[in-house]
């Protein structure tokens, strides 16, 4: 059979039947998929641009149908989430690398592995009501600190799990020539293996920290809301999402503007941090 | 099976394996291994794949110990000492007994940094002295000319060939007294082989080099002493001309004729 028989002949116009068929299928399923990503980010853009002016930024919660921002919530959120990753990074990073590093197969690896995928999947109002009932309840008060330890339990688990995993994807081979120099294993570990890994590891803590800045449930029995700037982490505190939840449940006009004006600027920063972390990704060495 | 060895053309041996066993778990992967490597001389392991030639030579610099069900059986002295029973440190041990790996394998760091990462370990230089050796380790290496002025960029940015130089330098930087190269080309095109191989060659004036190989070629080319592995046995050792011109064993000639079956 000759080269123009085989494109004639019906195997090959099936083949390229299926083909078609496939692709026209995955493509469908894309489309599907970034038609509700682009409605999604065209709402909040539409809804949220006309919220946030200058004084949105600088003025804090207000009471209904009055001017005001939401500066004290901004705050809150970036407080407490730069405190929990500060907190949950390295935890996360340090089991990580006892996972990879150290005994990957040993009965407390294992489960210290089932445990954590456990955590990781548990749900975020779990985690919350938990803090309250460990550290809200006892001391008495909604507190920062609450909040805080709150998100850092959501931290902790998406470290430890990219960490090895990124940790495990660094070929044996270097960690071999590393040895081959006669080189110690913290050594080993510190200056070569996460350093190889260095850019999947900052990308999962980038994400973990995406992550918290959107949490509701865990803040909403922990840091509860304040509805002034407070930089006291003993007191009750305001966060974006929280603020959100109260502000757009409301019938005022004014508070769902403004929580609208809220989404904007989480859906931003979380764009922008996993935008980040592609790019990272992309550089790795 | 009694390997053949003609002991009396062979000079001081730096390495001596004696009755060397080696375990993978339960299989049994070197039997009884007795073998002198000479030395200041280039010596050769070919045999087909699997014969655990690489076993051997990752027994030298107890690399085996990074994996626990990896296991040695036996004396193998490097100046007269058993290394495998040695009180000392295994980092000393690998600094003098230095490896070369078959993928170049680069650290995530500056080339400069590749080689300073050896020497720090070890001894604290000035900055100048680092500079020095590093640049003396990149010489012996013959990569100097080809990266002097791009020192701050990453290792992995040269080629492989390159790479695989710059992992000789970091072995030399350290001063070795025995460098292991275990299939060192056989990831590089034949222009990059060649400049190895011209290196191993220089190399042997201040090292005691082993080297192993699936390319007898390469074995004929650049060693002075071969040993014929098979099935985890010691088949045949001798000076490379004798294996290569007139074997004793015939298992050794079909092997190195390309009859072997």
């Amino acid at each position: 059979m000759n080269a123009q028989d085989q494109i004639r002949s019906r195997a090959f116009q099936r083949r390229k039947r299926v083909n078609f068929l496939a692709l026209a299928l995955s493509m469908g399923a894309m489309a599907f998929g970034l038609f509700w990503l682009f409605w999604i980010l065209w709402e909040t853009f539409r809804l949220g641009l006309d919220g946030l002016v200058w004084a949105t930024v600088t003025q804090m919660t207000p009471p209904p149908n009055e001017a005001g921002g939401i500066a004290n919530a901004i705050y809150g959120s970036f407080l407490m989430v730069l405190l929990a990753t500060f907190v949950g990074t390295p935890i996360g990073i340090m089991a990580g690398i006892y996972l990879a590093e150290y005994e990957p197969k040993g009965w407390l690896a294992e489960v210290t592995r089932f445990v954590n995928d456990i955590l990781l999947s548990a749900p975020s109002i779990v985690i919350g009501l938990f803090v309250y009932a460990v550290v809200v309840t006892r001391f008495k008060s909604f507190s920062g600190w609450a909040g805080v330890m709150a998100l850092a339990l959501i931290v902790i688990p998406v470290v430890i799990r990219t960490t090895e995993n990124m940790l495990q994807l660094v070929p044996s081979a270097m960690r071999e020539a590393a040895y081959a120099l006669g080189t110690p294993k913290w050594k080993v570990i510190l200056m070569i293996t996460l350093r190889a890994a260095r850019a999947g590891v900052v990308t999962g803590v980038l994400l973990a920290v995406a992550r918290i800045s959107g949490e509701t449930a865990p803040l909403l029995f922990t840091a509860l809301s304040n509805q002034f700037w407070t930089s006291n982490l003993s007191d009750p505190m305001a966060s974006l999402p929280v603020t959100i939840f109260k502000f757009a449940m409301s019938p005022y006009e004014n508070w769902q503007q403004l929580a609208w004006a809220g989404v904007l600027l989480i859906t931003v920063t979380v764009l922008g941090l996993n935008i980040l972390a592609r790019v990272l990704t992309r550089h790795k060495g | 099976m009694e390997p053949i060895s003609n002991p009396a053309e062979t000079p001081a041996p730096k390495i001596s394996v004696r009755n060397l066993d080696f375990f993978y778990g339960k299989f049994h992967a070197l039997k009884n291994i007795n073998l002198d490597i000479p030395q200041n001389k280039v010596t050769a392991f070919i045999g087909p794949s699997g014969c655990g030639k690489s076993t051997l030579l990752r027994v030298f610099n107890r690399m085996f110990e990074l994996y626990p069900d990896q296991r040695a059986q036996g004396e193998v002295l490097l100046d007269g000492e058993n290394l495998l029973t040695s009180k000392e440190d295994v980092a000393l041990l690998r600094a003098k007994v230095g490896m070369v790996f078959q993928k170049p394998t680069p650290f995530p760091m500056s080339i400069f940094d590749n080689i300073a990462f050896g020497i720090k370990l070890f001894e604290s230089l000035s900055a100048t002295d680092l500079e020095e050796r590093v640049e003396w380790a990149l010489r012996k290496a013959a990569l100097w000319n080809e990266v002097k002025d791009k020192l701050k960029q990453s290792g992995s940015s040269l080629s492989g060939g390159q790479q695989q130089r710059l992992c000789i330098a970091r072995g030399i930087a350290i001063k070795p007294e025995v460098i292991l190269l275990d299939e060192p080309c056989s990831a590089l095109d034949p222009i990059s082989t060649a400049k190895i191989e011209e290196l191993i060659t220089e190399l042997k004036d201040d090292y005691t080099v082993v080297i192993v190989t699936h390319n007898m070629q390469q074995a004929a080319r650049c060693s002075d002493y071969t040993a014929y592995m098979y099935l985890g046995d010691l088949v045949e050792f001798g000076s490379t001309e004798q294996m290569f011109f007139k074997p004793t064993r015939k298992e050794t000639e079909d092997y190195i004729t390309g009859r072997f079956g």
